[in-house]
């Protein structure tokens, strides 16, 4: 290099150092402390915990007597599964950019094949494959059309939930299918048994959460859900095939609700044609009150989970405080609203 | 002789009846910083596609160290070590700098897990090698957080990695601020010492001029001049020499004279 170019490198240089020592000055601090980095990571999910603590103590106070028991929150955990098999997938859906609404009709779907398959006698271990199989199926055909016939994601989803729901309702002509015998099966007891008190269902749920969030922020697979979202079109450029990386989170979505939909039967021994139907909205909503962005890009899962748990337990904890029912909804909203202003003045959009 | 990472001879492009190449002869060495100027619709964007691989060219032959090379397209272009940066620079901005260093293209270790620790050692290396010196940043900084000049740093980060040896930069400096552009340079500086080439395209001729050792102007795609900074001698020169190309009457014409008009 000539003199004159290392001159000017020297002052650019120069001029760099000035910039960074005034950056300092002002503030913007290094991401090189791992704690601020934990933070900075995490600041979604500290928020909807916040969120959760705030809520528990507010019903603790209403209701001392209620909420110093832990049968009350062995009964949220009971049915907090369900909605976190079905959530945490669904992170990676709005992340890469796209929504999923299907997601009730699919575990209607993989609980059906799981009761017929129980129903004609043959242990439940194939059901849960056949229950798996049926949403793999359901995920990748919703994920095609949205994807590969290129329809609105928001549209093409709620138009095969409203299509899965009704073949499932002519088939049926809306009978329920019960499983008396299911409670004796070693399925049944691995799943779905009593550990230390604890619900079986809830610590696979966690384990569940575990993998995804490892899935989610320490795999390739998380980080071109991420980068897809963030930018499709840079992604294409670096070579990422963009609409199998969509297509794959569609298909995790109908794996995840397959899950959903055995452990629903699990809890009650039933299948109904419904079933799935009233997690529409709690699942939608707990996915953003975790502080996962609307927007696509980032998102957090440990953050959506804890967001289900705050979701679960607004009803328990309405009614258990004292009021009446319909006070339910209120709370939901309520709850919902107050979320979305948290996370929007927590998280900065860059763009 | 001086090894020619790429060379393009009598290259054309046609899209339908109209050229836009009309035989382009261009050349890249190793470790150097060649200049491409020229007015709007002169053929920069069709040249740079067909470099990268995008856009095959109609007519013509690509060498690649002195070999030529048949069916030209963005898999050999990368193969022969040339990365493009586009103007849109093609980054995810909610994301750390180790992520869109490795976009496409993750370190995986077991079950296609990220080697965390590897990447984010791999992208520190990187931001030193292009004199990233700022204290401010670690890789694990969201690329929202920066400047125009240092996300142009991220883009040319990540064309550096892979070993490229040809860095084709598309108008990187259009829209910065003064220091900002002068980050992009010394970005520039610092890969070209560590033995790249790059191709610098801009419309702004004085940072052209100053950042580059050889001009390449192209007018109504063909090359109107190829020249070195010693032979040009001021920048001043090159934009009197395009004022006169793109108003011929009043062509004072004495670079002409120098050039090699084709």
């Amino acid at each position: 290099m000539s003199d004159a170019a290392n001159e000017g490198a020297k002052a650019t240089a120069k001029a760099l150092d000035a910039s960074a020592a005034r950056r300092l000055a002002e503030g913007r601090h290094a991401d090189q402390s791992p704690f601020r980095r934990f933070l900075r990571d995490n600041r979604p999910a500290i928020g909807s915990l916040a969120v959760f603590v705030v809520m528990l103590l507010l019903f603790f106070i209403g209701n001392p007597t209620v909420f110093s028991q832990w049968s009350i929150y062995r009964a949220v955990l009971q049915g907090l599964p369900v909605v976190l098999f079905a959530v945490v997938p669904l992170v990676f859906v709005v992340t890469v950019g796209e929504i999923d609404l299907s997601f009730p009709a699919t575990m209607g779907m993989a609980g059906w094949a799981f009761a017929l398959v129980i129903q004609a006698g043959y242990d439940p271990f194939l059901g849960i494959a056949a229950a798996v199989v049926v949403g793999l199926l359901l995920g990748f055909i919703v994920g095609w059309l949205v994807v590969y016939a290129n329809l609105s994601s928001l549209i093409a989803t709620l138009g095969m939930n409203f299509m899965l729901r009704g073949l499932i309702l002519i088939q049926t002509q809306g009978k329920s299918i019960a499983m008396v015998t299911l409670p004796q099966t070693a399925v049944y007891k691995i799943f779905a048994g009593d550990i230390f008190g604890i619900p079986a269902q809830f610590l696979w749920a966690l384990v569940f959460i575990v993998i995804c969030a490892f899935l989610y922020n320490r795999h390739r697979f998380g980080a071109r859900v991420h980068v897809t979202g963030d930018n499709p079109d840079a992604a294409q450029q670096m070579g990422i095939n963009i609409k199998r990386v969509r297509l794959q989170t569609y298909v995790f979505v109908g794996l995840g609700s397959a899950f959903a939909g055995v452990f629903a039967i699990l809890i009650n021994f039933t299948w109904w044609p419904t079933a799935g139907d009233g997690y529409l909205l709690p699942v939608l909503a707990s996915v953003f009150v975790g502080g996962t962005a609307p927007w696509g890009g980032v998102g957090t899962i440990l953050g959506s989970a804890i967001g289900s748990l705050t979701v679960s337990f607004i009803q328990t904890g309405v009614v258990g405080v004292g009021l009446s029912g319909f006070y339910v909804q209120f709370f939901y909203g309520l709850i919902i609203i107050l979320s979305l202003l948290g996370h929007r003045w927590n998280q900065i959009r860059y763009r | 002789m001086t090894d020619r990472i790429i060379e393009l001879k009598d290259v054309r492009k046609s899209y339908g009846q109209v050229y836009a190449l009309g035989g382009v002869d261009l050349h890249v060495d190793k470790a150097e910083v060649v200049g491409l100027v020229g007015d709007n619709g002169a053929g920069k964007s069709t040249l740079i596609k067909i470099l990268a691989g995008a856009v095959r060219p109609t007519s013509g032959q690509i060498l690649v160290h002195g070999q030529p090379v048949s069916n030209w397209s963005a898999a050999k272009s990368r193969e022969a070590g040339i990365e493009t940066v586009f103007q849109d620079r093609a980054l995810a901005v909610q994301q750390t700098i180790t992520r869109n260093i490795f976009m496409g293209r993750e370190l995986t270790g077991a079950l296609g897990f990220l080697k965390v620790a590897e990447q984010h050692e791999e992208a520190r290396k990187l931001m030193k090698e292009i004199g990233f010196t700022s204290k401010v940043f670690s890789p694990n900084s969201i690329v929202g957080q920066l400047s125009g000049g240092e996300r142009q740093g991220v883009a040319i980060a990540r064309a550096i990695y892979n070993q490229s040896e040809l860095i084709i930069l598309d108008e990187p400096t259009t829209a910065l601020s003064l220091t900002e552009t002068a980050k992009v340079f010394h970005f520039v500086r610092q890969a070209r010492a560590a033995g790249r080439a790059v191709l610098f395209i801009g419309h702004n001729i004085h940072h052209v001029y100053d950042i580059a050792e050889r001009f390449v102007v192209l007018d109504r795609g063909r090359v109107a001049l190829q020249i070195t900074k010693a032979e040009l001698g001021s920048a001043e020169a090159l934009i009197k020499f395009m004022e006169d190309i793109a108003h011929p009457a009043e062509a004072g014409a004495e670079l002409f004279a120098q050039g090699v008009p084709s």
